[in-house]
């Protein structure tokens, strides 16, 4: 098991769960997260006042999928929020212990889907 | 008296109020930060209870009351006593004593309160309490009495001041300066960036006050007659051209008009030709509301810069500089012809109402920045003006009140 956490411009979250669903991943957390990559923020100005580095606005997706689907997934995010310039976003993989299901009490692999 | 400029009066009344709240309380609430909202609507809110009962039980006769030698109102009025249903011929025949009375109840609600711009998400409330009755008593009601009063001695040597540049805008501008410089700078300011919170609301209370100030300016001419509709028409123009300019300047300078600026540039606007719109006819107003954008933009995004002092949000900036900017162009651009009972500028031929502009325009801002400095020294020895370090950080909201504005988890 995997858990796959992507970081995308928050106007490619419906390409990314549009090509998501087509390789049948259809759990997922998103939650509003802000950052810096290489853009290194965004400058604002409030009354002449210029303030660089702001942290821009971004989408985290929290994704856990069993090992058959990580390169789906990691496909179908690529795809969805790919334009080719900085900004674009990171995907990480990390490796996932143990997946309850609440409401069941079952655990592991078939928790997972 | 007359039914007409009593409803007028009494309509413009109510919109002088909704320029305190929920105007610049939202004006203000929504540039500072989220932790410190409730403090900002909590302030403003208080000062309309505080302040309405300071002048109806001794403010108004301080302020207008039969005057002491030109420098203050002595007490025979207070309580209201005698301020009643017929009218004072010394303020306007045509509309109850009582009306014109709680009139000027609402300037004097929104002069201290414009102060808070300087010394928002820092101060302690007790001490924002007393500092606000001290100065409302200290400095506002014998300025009132100075420039308003029929015996007041700045009136006397001729000093034009239609709806409050002076009394208002210079006296809460000058004195957030000086508040601004003796509490020092927000932890963190210059290091970082303090981000406006909710520029919406900021939006918000800026149309709200350009909405109230028609009961502000055009209210002072005390009837609903041609004077008032001069001075709502000057007032919406110079508005108009003030916050139109400053989006071009910023545009220029910065590479991006700001709605913050918009209406940042509106207020400024508004604030100089308070003191010029019974007096000026509308094309000059436009050239008023061009200069204050200008000068008050300096003054905001330049000058405060360099010198490093953190008026956080700009009340000495925009209300001191804006209001002095109004004054001594009402001694250039006043003339006979909007207002009889006015005088010509300068651009008239009378250099002298100039001389007079910068006479009055001096001595509110010597007066006001050394009281101010004689009031925050004593509550600061009472009470102390700042909160600790730790409440600071954590916000006004939790620390002097005990609530927060926004729930992040239900």
């Amino acid at each position: 098991m995997k858990l796959v956490i992507a970081i995308i411009q928050p106007h490619k979250l419906e390409a990314v769960k549009r090509e998501l669903e087509t390789v049948d991943v259809n759990l997922m957390t998103v939650t509003n997260v802000v950052g810096q990559g290489r853009q290194k923020g965004v400058t604002e100005v409030y009354r002449g006042a210029k303030e660089a580095g702001g942290l821009i606005n971004k989408v985290r997706l929290d994704i856990a999928v069993n090992e058959a689907f990580v390169e789906p997934t990691i496909a179908a995010i690529t795809k969805g929020a790919h334009t080719g310039s900085v900004g674009d976003g990171k995907i990480f993989v990390v490796e996932l212990a143990e997946c309850i299901r609440i409401s069941s009490g079952e655990r592991g692999g078939v928790a997972i889907g | 008296m007359n039914s007409g400029d009593t409803a007028w009066v009494l309509t413009a009344s109510a919109l002088v109020l909704l320029m305190t709240i929920p105007g610049l309380a939202f004006f203000y609430g929504g540039l500072v930060r989220r932790k410190n909202v409730l403090s900002i609507l909590m302030q403003c809110f208080i000062i309309v209870c505080v302040i309405s009962l300071q002048w109806m039980l001794f403010g108004y006769s301080l302020a207008f009351g039969p005057s002491f030698h030109g420098i203050i109102g002595n007490l025979d009025w207070i309580g209201l006593s005698g301020v009643g249903a017929l009218p004072n011929p010394d303020y306007s025949k045509t509309i109850p004593h009582s009306v014109f009375m709680i009139f000027q109840a609402m300037f004097a609600i929104i002069t201290p309160a414009l102060i808070i711009g300087a010394y928002a998400e820092r101060v302690k409330f007790s001490a924002f309490l007393l500092f606000t009755i001290l100065w409302a008593t200290l400095v506002y009601d014998p300025l009132a009495h100075w420039v308003w009063n029929p015996g007041g001695w700045l009136r006397g040597l001729g000093a034009l001041d239609f709806a409050g540049g002076i009394v208002v805008h210079v006296s809460s501008g000058i004195s957030a300066l000086v508040l601004a410089l003796l509490l020092g700078k927000r932890i963190g300011y210059n290091h970082k960036p303090i981000r406006p919170h909710n520029l919406p609301f900021t939006v918000l209370g800026a149309a709200l006050l350009w909405f109230g100030w028609f009961g502000f300016n055009a209210g002072s001419a005390l009837a609903a007659d041609g004077l008032a509709g001069n001075a709502f028409i000057t007032t919406h123009i110079a508005t108009a051209a003030a916050g139109l300019t400053w989006a071009l300047v910023e545009w220029w300078h910065n590479g991006t008009p700001t709605i913050l600026g918009a209406a940042t540039g509106a207020v400024a606007g508004l604030v100089a030709i308070t003191p010029a719109c019974g007096f000026v006819n509308p094309m000059n107003a436009v050239f008023i509301g061009m200069i204050v954008a200008m000068v008050c933009y300096t003054a905001v995004a330049i000058i405060k810069g360099k010198l490093g002092y953190d008026d956080s949000l700009d009340a000495f900036g925009v209300h001191g500089v804006g209001g002095a900017v109004g004054t001594i162009a009402t001694g250039l651009f006043a003339e006979k012809a909007v207002n009889a009972a006015g005088a010509n500028g300068l651009f008239f031929g009378n250099a002298h109402q100039l001389f007079i502009q910068f006479l009055s325009l001096l001595v509110a801002v010597a007066f006001a920045a050394f009281m101010t400095f004689i009031i925050y020294k004593i509550v600061d020895a009472v009470l102390g003006m700042r909160v600790e370090e730790k409440n600071e950080l954590i916000g006004l909201d939790l620390t002097q009140q005990s609530e927060a504005a926004y729930t992040v988890i239900e």
